[in-house]
């Protein structure tokens, strides 16, 4: 199994996490996305895995070509049934037909679909994902509806429970305005059980290290994790068909 | 104690004629009181189940499936909960499209799938509250988790009203629910409170400056304590309109909640914070002894003495020749018994009238509204 890298992982929890809500958060400095695809690769690479894919910030060639120079070619995995791709750049969720409300339950209901028909193929597929990229446009497309985007969101989130998925949500933080923000931000925070936190360096620009991800993975009750720990931050850097992780003064 | 008094009144409902008791449970997103919260509300509700007093407590799931309380639960504990499931098809995506078998959920778990209608929710929690009462079950608690989640699809005073009329119904013994206080405002959180007879409210241990902005690396240590602790504030409302403030410490351990008293590291902290200043703050011991030899206006020292006071309400000289009464005291033995003492400055504590207690530790300021 390719591991996405070790502190991530590590982050994570070594073991696939199923059943939970991660929150990837970035903003204009750092960029998020490089998680995204990380998990993506991460997931295709099993044996036994199925990942669904809502686009609405780049189209299927960009990711594919990402993808492909990390060493996961996207068109093969769509064809061989283990990526379902969603392009929406142009989606609204109101149309002439439908109300916001309606727009994002077909949406969901496609999604919901995919998923079980992946698992009646397979009902032991291991790893299972939704990743949705990036919920700033879901607000566009809703019209800038909150309450629908969270309605959503919540049923997406039903998906881990019900379906054993892990739904990965990827968000830009610095897009709100300041009264907008708190709340939506607040919503989401709540929802998830795992934030990953992209942001740049406290001292500023640096060629050799790209930005600092701060892992909090706030488990439950039952979370067997033997070590306790909750809290990671470490430092990474982008490279051309991966990414390095490692703390503060120690990357080789 | 706050949690013990919290359960006890939980358990015991209301007195007949009384609205039921209600907790509100508050959280809000400085880490990581938010999963504090629900571990909070989650051994509130093991421990009203297990108090084998016959409560059967109705679950409301907004946040969590309906399976996952019921994998926390005992499997003993099956038959006292009923779980409306507000998670799974809240606005009825699913059932639209896919409607479900009749034989999709257990027994104990009743789909809701219309939460925009209240009413329609407000007769589905009394509709499992009276199964219960069918079953024998004299008590039922209520618990919703959490209202939050409520409000996404109702508005303020409808909610309000639904907890209220819950409060008013004979079939409710009590009530609670948990709330986001940083997803709302102030003016929403402070309703809240105001329908509640107990106020739970998580704080962190290790106060940071700001979460989102904070040096995450610098603050690791903090924010790890933050997730084993917590600082637990009660406040509970009496009938007769005191409040009583509780702290306790909440240590979130594998799998458990504990609650402890706040350590009395406090007072040795305080010791040492009194501040060295050149003048002299401190007791000699002379002074300690003669501050014990006050003598205070209470009408028994608790020395072994008979009780001397003076009754204003009686002339002296009639107290003086009346030698059946107890209360032999006046001015002139309260003089005599203190010749032997320094001459001091007397204090004569007049009783206000017979309905007055002797020695109540009432504070008579008790009735202001301060």
């Amino acid at each position: 199994m390719a591991e996405v890298g070790d502190l991530l992982a590590e982050a994570m929890g070594h073991s696939l996490p199923v059943g939970k809500v991660v929150l990837v958060g970035d903003c204009v400095e750092t960029s998020g996305a490089f998680v995204l695809h990380l998990l993506l690769k991460r997931c295709l690479s099993l044996d036994s895995s199925f990942a669904v894919f809502v686009a609405l910030s780049h189209p299927f060639s960009h990711y594919d070509r990402v993808l492909r120079k990390m060493g996961c070619n996207l068109s093969v995995q769509k064809k061989n049934g283990k990526l379902h791709f969603l392009e929406l750049l142009d989606f609204s969720a109101r149309s002439k037909e439908n109300s916001v409300d309606d727009g994002f339950c077909k949406l969901y209901n496609e999604i919901r679909k995919a998923v079980e028909t992946a698992r009646s193929k397979d009902t032991k597929a291991s790893c299972v994902y939704i990743m949705i990229d990036d919920i700033s446009l879901l607000e566009i497309a809703a019209d800038g509806s909150e309450n629908d985007v969270l309605n959503f969101l919540h049923y997406c989130s039903t998906l881990t429970s019900e379906m054993d998925c892990l739904l990965i949500i990827l968000n830009h933080e610095d897009v709100y305005s300041s009264e907008e923000a708190p709340r939506l931000l607040a919503h989401l925070q709540h929802l998830s059980d795992i934030e990953i936190r992209a942001a740049p360096l406290n001292t500023g620009l640096a060629a050799d290290v790209h930005g600092q991800l701060t892992v909090i993975n706030k488990g439950l009750l039952n979370d067997d994790r033997r070590s306790g720990r909750r809290i990671w931050n470490f430092q990474f850097k982008v490279k051309e068909n991966s990414v390095e992780f490692f703390y503060p003064g120690s990357q080789h | 104690m706050a949690e013990g008094l919290i359960v006890r009144s939980l358990r015991d409902g209301s007195l007949p004629g009384e609205h039921a008791p209600a907790l509100c449970l508050e959280d809000s997103l400085t880490p990581p009181l938010a999963s504090h919260s629900h571990a909070v509300f989650r051994h509130l509700l093991t421990s009203l189940l297990s108090t084998g007093t016959g409560t059967a407590v109705v679950l409301v799931a907004f946040h969590r499936s309906p399976s996952f309380y019921l994998s926390l639960l005992s499997p003993t504990f099956h038959n006292s909960i009923r779980l409306l499931d507000c998670y799974s098809d809240p606005l009825a995506w699913k059932s639209n499209h896919h409607p479900p078998p009749s034989s999709h959920s257990p027994q104990n778990i009743t789909l809701l799938t219309n939460l925009n209608h209240l009413p329609h929710f407000l007769s589905s929690i009394l509709h499992l509250a009276k199964d219960f009462g069918a079953q024998g079950h004299d008590r039922v608690t209520v618990a919703i988790d959490s209202v939050t989640h409520m409000l996404r699809h109702a508005p303020l005073p409808s909610v309000l009203q639904l907890l209220t009329n819950l409060r008013c119904h004979e079939k409710i013994s009590s009530l609670f629910w948990l709330i986001h206080t940083d997803l709302h405002e102030p003016k929403v959180i402070s309703s809240f409170e105001y329908i509640s007879t107990m106020i739970a409210s998580l704080q962190p241990i290790v106060q940071l400056p700001d979460y989102a902005n904070a040096n995450i690396s610098a603050s690791i240590t903090s924010l790890e304590e933050n997730y084993s602790k917590a600082k637990f504030n009660v406040r509970l409302k009496r009938r007769n309109g005191r409040v009583k403030l509780l702290c306790e410490e909440l240590l979130i351990e594998q799998g458990s909640v504990k609650f402890s008293s706040v350590p009395s590291v406090s007072s040795v902290v305080a010791q040492n914070l009194i501040p060295k200043v050149q003048f002299n703050i401190q007791l000699s011991d002379k002074e300690r002894m003669d501050r014990a030899n006050v003598v205070l206006p209470f009408e028994h020292q608790g020395n072994g003495q008979n009780i001397e006071i003076y009754d204003g309400r009686r002339s002296l000289s009639e107290s003086q020749k009346d030698p059946s009464s107890i209360k032999i005291g006046g001015l002139s033995e309260q003089k005599r018994s203190n010749n032997n003492k320094s001459e001091k400055g007397e204090i004569h504590y007049i009783r206000d009238s017979d309905d007055e207690q002797p020695d109540s530790d009432e504070d008579p300021d008790d009735d202001l509204d301060i």
